[in-house]
């Protein structure tokens, strides 16, 4: 009787948890409102199912509980009920399969208007890259990554030259264009996430992912890291600001080109600030008061 | 390979080529036996050992993240140690270890009606192996630097680089190291527990004839001695990057302004070898906890086991499926997106068996008569957690909903609902209902009982919640929770919640330990078969079984293990030994 | 992963074929008693050590069918150098084949009782198989002194992986084998001894194959082989 009365209470606890508690996910400030869209229908089909099974079960558990005298009906199999339930199941499963692919196929193919950003990710801050002019990223190689070359952009590329290097700061992009996130890591595995976009995809050194994206309001997002990056997971934390066009392009203006943070090299001062050291330390400091708190 | 003899003249189930091993002394009766119950036992003691150190880490971590900033020896270094090595522990050296090696021992020679395993001197040495594998695990607690931090996965670059604890030490070392030895000593226990079903089943006991548990068993030990393979090749390799400098997994890296020498290597590669295993895995842990609860309902429902056939097609065919599942873990880990479409295809194809032996369990309580014994108790929580965590499972494997969900809570949720808490239930009740076999006497009802709320209703209240911390996007793997934007007041005060219930359910399991033992001496006698169960491990002459199980002659068995209140017979049971035809609807033999 | 997948598809099979004998289409609750219609459903009339041997090789098996996956998958990147194997390996595949080939014949005569051709053989067949070890290891030798080194390269550090796990499994059957030829010169059993030969022939074919199939990976004839397949199939 207790048993049968705390399962349907589980049941009855869990719908209501799901309606009435504060948590739930950030307003949305992407395109993807449809992997929520495909989250609600998974919500209505798991939610039912469960619904049923543990309600059943608490019939079942009150129904046919123990009793002096009583004895089980014998029945190894009804291959009727079992074929329906199967088939039943089978629905259920593909009506959740079949939108979810449908928004996968949206999500790999990106739209031909794109433009590039690259994202670099190294422990454990957050680095951009935005092709300039010629509206192409320069190729580059981990290989080639220095204190003076952070994100080891290959300088003999010409279309490597114009491109805008964003170290260690806010990456500004303009609202309503959609954007194909290039990812590159320079050491470990790193994730770009950023809880209001929906959308994210992890960063492996070695090799160039990529997720796309339109920002659909402006605003100022966090970035985490999704990836298990080593001890500075945690802290690993970036901004982005989705901006009108018009402060984006002011943003723009004020950046630097891979050729302008070079250009220092060639004159011969070697004290330049050595950007990767500097940051990387940054964090590392940082641990440490988190260490010794 | 099939050999056509008479049934009759089979011999019985005898070990032909090794004679039955004889211990001479203490130490071989006790220490090096050969005997799989008392191995059985070893391996529950030493997998329950070191999964109590997991669950003391669980609770660090959990103080750590509901009371962030209160304690100040909880670095972030310490942190994904933790949560490293609570991680590895629980999925292989406590869950694998304890439904293979432990119940896997104890319960398939009993049950195929055969005296021992196969190999019984190959079935010592695995225990011995795996002990040395969990002693190199423990020492890199011991080690300088500590043990591994790189998170259960062990994904590489960062495993063996210096921004993770232990990458550059000897933590990581120690640990691939132990992986190594755990599946050597695990291939010598799997080998046992397979041919044990194929050659040592007494006379009458066909596969259909077996019970669900010894289905479980052998078809997740099918899959893990194909499994592990794939976790061995990766620990090779990766042990051989760490050590010799070669470039498997590790591709150019500047590591902090610093050139590392490792180039060309392949980090995806990894994943692909780990989760080759670590889905099977997942299934490893849960095809034994399917075919146990199924035994469990059934004898306690007093009602065969709905659907039988449709049980065993559905454990081989999530057996043989869930090969063809790993890269669902792998959606946003940056390989070919098209493989999403086949990845989410089949894992979805995978939850049609999984769901159809739900319905089958549900179906044998309806018009059953229900006792609701402790080991039932567990059964239906197993139901309800299992099916929760199975349809967030849904979530995570529709490939799209992933994307958002995926490195969050919601996905530490879903396997600590499915994967965790499901088959631990399953393992409580197993042990309610086999411990008067193992010992004679009952498990104490009142700690019993005490035990089951505490840990069913805690531990759902703790993963339950959870799942909306996931949603609203927090990430997982965080040593701390601040200066996050999405983190609110009230998921600060959530997180607090969990970690208050995971301290009250982990000290309702040291009641549970409390009354193992103690009923050893002061539990209720149990004599040989209080559940009036029909399979043959309670049928023995002697409770405890002797060594040799069966006493003189191998029972001989007439039918099969679920004949519970079959119309015509006396009792509500049949045991599989009992000669005779009963039942109106029988076709004639 | 495609090898992998193949290796399990044959497992499967295996798999399948026993299952589909075993009656999992009846309905095990109208059957009662041990009657003969249960007959064919019990266990192999096969050694069980055989089983296990058998059980145990699929497990070998598996692991240098993920070995070679890892390596398709490796080579697969453009920058992929493959190293010259060097000749030595012709001779000490020679040497393996002779080995089988002594154990082959050991297993015959022990079948036939002939206990001095038994312990013949198996004295051929420990030092051959010794003999292509040291093969080995000069290989891997005049691979270093010519700078083809562990770490300097994938393809490098792949071959050295593989055949080096290729000589631990054969290191591992010489004392199986090192048992049986014990047990061949201290008068053990006809029927052990003759199991025992049999087993480590079932070894030792198995990792001949193994051999040839790896000797084919490394040398590059595999990838080609899988090439022309791929062009037959599209």
């Amino acid at each position: 009787m207790a048993v049968a009365l705390v399962l349907v209470l589980i049941v009855v606890g869990s719908v209501l948890f799901h309606l009435l508690s504060p948590w739930w996910w950030t307003p949305i400030a992407s395109n993807w409102g449809y992997i929520d869209n495909t989250i609600i229908i998974t919500f209505w089909i798991t939610g039912v199912v469960f619904s049923a099974v543990v309600l059943f079960m608490a019939y079942c558990v009150f129904r046919f509980r123990h009793r002096e005298g009583s004895r089980a009906a014998y029945e190894p199999e009804n291959k009727r009920l079992e074929s329906s339930l199967t088939i039943i199941t089978a629905v259920g499963v593909t009506a959740l399969l079949v939108p979810g692919l449908f928004v996968w196929s949206r999500f790999v193919n990106v739209p031909s208007d794109a433009t590039d950003v690259e994202v670099v990710g190294q422990q454990w801050q957050w680095s951009f890259r935005l092709p300039g002019k010629d509206g192409k990223l320069g190729i580059s190689d981990t290989r080639d990554v220095s204190a003076e070359n952070p994100l080891g952009v290959i300088a003999s590329d010409p279309n490597g030259q114009d491109d805008v290097v964003v170290e260690a700061a806010d990456l500004h992009l303009p609202v309503g264009k959609p954007v194909k996130m290039r990812l590159r890591s320079i050491d470990v595995l790193h994730d770009f996430y950023v809880p209001e976009f929906r959308a994210k995809m992890d960063m492996i050194p070695g090799s160039v992912t990529y997720f796309w994206f339109t920002p659909t309001r402006t605003g100022t997002f966090q970035v985490l890291c999704a990836e298990l990056c080593g001890q500075g997971h945690p802290l690993m934390h970036g901004v982005v600001m989705v901006d009108t066009q018009q402060d984006y392009l002011a943003w723009l203006g004020q950046q630097q080109t891979f050729a302008q943070l070079s250009a220092p090299q060639q004159t011969g001062s070697a004290d330049q600030a050595p950007g990767t050291m500097a940051s990387g330390l940054k964090t590392a400091a940082r641990l440490e008061t988190v260490g010794s708190r | 390979m099939v050999d056509i003899t008479p049934a009759d003249g089979i011999p019985p189930a005898e070990i032909a080529e090794v004679e039955l091993y004889h211990p001479h002394s203490w130490w071989t009766k006790y220490v090096f036996s050969q005997d799989a119950k008392v191995i059985a036992i070893q391996y529950s003691a030493t997998a329950t050992g070191i999964g109590l150190v997991a669950l003391v880490l669980s609770w660090l971590m959990r103080l750590q993240l509901g009371f962030p900033g209160t304690f100040d020896f909880i670095t972030p270094e310490a942190y994904y140690q933790f949560i490293t090595m609570h991680g590895m522990i629980m999925v292989i050296y406590l869950l694998t270890a304890l439904f293979l090696g432990g119940f896997g021992n104890y319960l398939i020679p009993l049950m195929v009606g055969a005296r021992d395993m196969v190999f019984p001197y190959v079935n010592m040495l695995s225990y011995w192996v795996y002990l040395l594998a969990v002693l190199v695990l423990v020492s890199s607690f011991f080690a300088p630097g500590g043990p591994t931090g790189a998170g259960w996965t062990l994904y590489p670059p960062q495993a063996i680089m210096s921004g993770t604890p232990g990458g550059q030490d000897w933590g990581i070392i120690l640990m691939l190291s132990s992986l190594i030895l755990f599946i050597i000593g695990f291939t010598m226990g799997g080998l046992n527990y397979v041919v044990t079903v194929l050659q040592g089943r007494t006379r009458g006991m066909t596969m259909m004839r077996l019970p669900l548990t010894v289905w479980g068993i052998f078809t997740a030990t099918v899959m893990a001695l194909l499994a592990f393979p794939a976790l061995f090749v990766a620990c090779v390799m990766m042990l051989l990057d760490r050590v010799l400098g070669t470039s498997f997994f590790m591709p150019a890296i500047s590591e902090m302004g610093a050139q590392l020498q490792h180039n060309g290597g392949s980090p995806i590669l990894f994943q692909h070898l780990f989760w080759f295993f670590g889905h099977p895995e997942v299934y490893i842990v849960a095809l034994p906890a399917f075919g146990i609860v199924s035994d469990l309902i059934s004898t306690h429902a007093r009602k065969n086991i709905f659907g039988y056939r449709m049980m065993v097609w559905a454990i081989v065919g999530i057996g043989a499926l869930s090969f063809v599942v790993w890269a669902h873990h792998m959606y946003v880990s940056g390989m070919h997106p098209y493989f999403g479409f086949f990845f989410a295809t089949t894992t979805l194809i995978i939850a049609i068996p999984t769901a159809i032996k739900v319905y089958n369990w549900v179906l044998t309580l309806w018009r059953g008569d229900i006792h609701l014994t402790i080991p039932m108790l567990f059964a239906l929580a197993f139901i309800v957690t299992f099916v929760n965590g199975g349809l967030t499972g849904l979530f995570l494997g529709n490939v799209v909903v992933d994307v958002p969900l995926s490195d969050t809570m919601f996905v530490v949720a879903h396997f600590h609902m499915v994967m965790g808490v499901a088959p631990i239930l399953v393992v409580f009740g197993a042990i309610y209902h086999w411990y008067p076999k193992a010992t004679g006497r009952m498990l104490n009802e009142t700690l019993g009982r005490f035990h089951f709320w505490v840990t069913f209703l805690g531990a759902y209240l703790i993963f339950f919640p959870m799942h909306y911390l996931g949603l609203m996007g927090i990430p997982r793997r965080y040593a701390e929770l601040t200066d996050m934007t999405i983190m609110t007041e009230s998921a600060h005060h959530l997180n607090s919640f969990i970690s208050i219930m995971a301290f009250i359910v982990g000290f309702a399991q040291m009641v549970f330990l409390f009354n193992l033992i103690w009923s050893i001496r002061h539990g209720r006698e149990a004599g040989g078969n209080p559940w009036r169960a029909t399979t043959l491990e309670w049928q023995t002459p002697q409770t405890p079984p002797a060594h040799g199980n069966f006493g003189k002659d191998l029972p001989i068995v007439y039918r099969w293990a679920y004949d519970y209140s079959v119309p015509g017979a006396k009792e509500d049971f049949i045991p599989q030994n009992m000669p005779g035809s009963f039942g109106p609807s029988r076709e004639p033999a | 992963m495609s090898v992998i997948i193949v290796f399990l598809l044959v497992i499967a099979g295996f798999a399948g074929w026993w299952l589909s004998h075993q009656g999992l289409m009846t309905k095990p609750w109208l059957e009662q008693g041990v009657a003969s219609d249960l007959v064919g459903f019990d266990r192999s009339g096969l050694p069980t050590a055989k089983i296990g041997l058998g059980v145990f090789l699929a497990v070998v098996g598996c692991l240098f069918a993920l070995f070679t996956s890892a390596y398709f998958m490796r080579m697969a990147v453009s920058d992929w150098q493959p190293l010259p194997l060097p000749r030595l390996l012709w001779l000490n595949t020679g040497v393996l084949v002779l080995s089988s080939i002594a154990l082959q014949c050991t297993s015959v005569a022990a079948r036939r009782g002939q206990i001095d051709t038994v312990r013949l053989g198996l004295a051929v067949a420990g030092l051959t198989a010794l003999a292509f070890l040291i093969g080995q290891l000069m290989a891997w030798r005049q691979l270093t002194e010519d700078g083809y080194l562990l770490s300097s390269n994938p393809a490098n550090s792949f071959f050295y992986l593989i055949t080096g796990m290729h000589g631990l499994h054969i290191v591992g059957g010489m004392v199986g084998l090192g048992r049986t030829t014990a047990g061949a010169w201290s008068g053990a059993r006809r029927e052990r001894l003759r199991l025992g030969v049999e087993l480590c022939a079932m070894y030792w074919h198995f990792l001949l194959f193994v051999w040839l199939a790896i000797f084919a990976l490394l040398a590059g004839w595999a990838a080609t082989f899988i090439d022309i397949c791929r062009q037959l199939l599209t």
